[in-house]
């Protein structure tokens, strides 16, 4: 088991607030060379008040309201490079939502790759595996990993990675700091994907 | 019902996967494919070839008729036009479209044909620079690069321009943006493949610039690039960049033996 924590600004819900102050605080110590580097120390709450003054300092960016709060990304373990055995919120997935965020193109936009069972949506792509029946052949702590970030699988992978923000490379400002998806949509579309039975 | 829209569903993706497949391989594409390497024509749907395949019908025929309206007009502190130097474009410039990015001495870097052009209008003219996307340099390049239509691309990647075909081939195959999707994840994994409604395609260069039907105008290969870069959420390098003219370099290469299609057609 490896302990794993990654950075995260979750529950903006929309507030402008740029991440790069929080990125310079980052250890830089996590990058794709393989699990055992995913290492990280900072921890939500014991430093938000130095994020907070460092985000005002290096880049200038007001908090736009109380309600936009920085956090880490969720701390996860992985198991045997295959499998991460517990919910990221420690709650049960909404597999109804997680449909949702699935055919979202904006969020999973898994479609754009995958065939699944989704007919009343049109056009699905054929760049990765046929989701229909991807709940027979995976548990759920595999699915899950498999959504967090898929290259612990197949590091040349083309499947972006849904929960991490680190070792990614000019990413566009309005995206920087934040994952794909926030960790209970991840729940979410593990628990739609699990829902998927042959 | 459900698994019969299932069905019905899959048996179309299989269908459409089958049409692309069956095309590529009975060797119909003539020109268009040299050994593995295909052109993007090869990818685009009937109606948009047969759009290509007719002057009269390529929309990108207009800019390309402006352009040859600008070679003869004079302009600039010089009061020169390009054919006041050059002549007859069809003689001077046959094959400079297919040899494009070139080392440049005097930047002692390769320089692509709209940044050679205003190389030209500011030296030699003493005219004002086109803007990288303005009609003006889209239809001077479509214009220059027609008159190499259906030659090979034969771009040189030795000797000093080795350095930079290389650095156009790391960013190749680096990954970017919060996708952390490098150009090679898309069209050379998986060329070929559906991605949602698209079929993506080589990502070949030989058409450029294009007139593409999703931007219903002509553009350059650094506005696809940009375009491209800012789909996997990645910041875009700016046009004319040395970033984006060394991976025209390398793509250029990646083509070789393809013709010249300027100013194709693409979805």
């Amino acid at each position: 088991m490896i302990a794993v924590t990654i950075k995260q600004f979750d529950g903006l819900r929309g507030d402008i607030v740029s991440c790069l102050a929080l990125k310079t605080l980052n250890h830089e110590a996590q990058d794709r060379s393989g699990p055992g580097q995913w290492e990280e120390t900072l921890k939500a709450g014991q430093n938000l008040i130095p994020i907070l003054g460092a985000i005002g300092l290096l880049v200038g960016v007001a908090f736009v309201s109380g309600s936009a709060v920085a956090e880490d990304l969720v701390k996860f373990s992985i198991k045997d490079n295959n499998s991460i055995p517990t919910s990221l919120t420690g709650q049960a997935g909404d597999a109804e939502n997680g449909l949702n965020v699935a055919i979202h193109r904006q969020k999973g936009n898994c479609l754009a790759c995958h065939v699944m069972p989704i007919p009343d949506q049109p056009f699905h792509g054929a760049v990765g595996p046929d989701l229909t029946g991807v709940g027979s052949r995976y548990d759920v702590g595999e699915l899950r990993l498999r959504v967090v970030n898929s290259k612990y699988v197949n590091p040349d992978t083309i499947m972006p990675a849904f929960y991490a923000v680190d070792g990614l490379h000019r990413v566009l400002d309005k995206f920087q700091g934040k994952p794909m998806l926030t960790a209970q949509e991840v729940e979410d579309v593990v628990a739609y994907l699990a829902t998927l039975k042959e | 019902m459900y698994a019969k829209q299932l069905i019905a569903l899959t048996a179309g993706a299989a269908a459409l996967a089958g049409l692309s497949s069956s095309a590529l391989t009975d060797g119909s594409w003539g020109k268009y494919q040299v050994g593995d390497i295909r052109s993007g024509y090869t990818f685009a749907e009937p109606e948009t070839r047969a759009m290509q395949d007719d002057d009269f019908e390529n929309p990108a025929m207009l800019v390309l008729d402006y352009g040859a309206e600008l070679w003869s007009t004079k302009d600039g502190d010089a009061n020169k036009s390009c054919e006041d130097c050059h002549g007859d474009a069809e003689n001077s410039m046959k094959g400079v479209g297919a040899r494009y990015p070139v080392f440049y001495g005097p930047w002692g870097k390769p320089i692509n044909i709209e940044l050679r052009i205003n190389e030209c209008r500011q030296n030699n003219m003493k005219a004002k620079p086109y803007k990288y996307e303005s009609n003006e340099m889209l239809g001077m390049t479509a214009f220059l690069k027609y008159q190499s239509r259906d030659m090979p691309v034969t771009v040189d990647i030795g000797g000093p321009n080795k350095p930079f075909y290389i650095k156009g081939k790391e960013f190749y195959y680096e990954r970017r943006g919060q996708l952390d999707m490098a150009c090679k994840h898309c069209h050379e994994d998986n060329a070929g493949n559906m991605i949602r409604a698209n079929l993506l395609s080589q990502g070949q260069s030989n058409g450029f610039p294009v007139y593409r039907l999703k931007w219903n105008k002509v553009g350059s290969l650094h506005r696809r690039f940009r375009g491209c870069n800012k789909q996997v959420r990645s910041k875009p390098f700016g046009y004319g960049s040395d970033e984006y003219v060394n991976l025209e370099l390398y793509l250029a290469w990646r083509g070789r033996g393809l013709p010249v299609e300027s100013p194709a057609v693409r979805n």
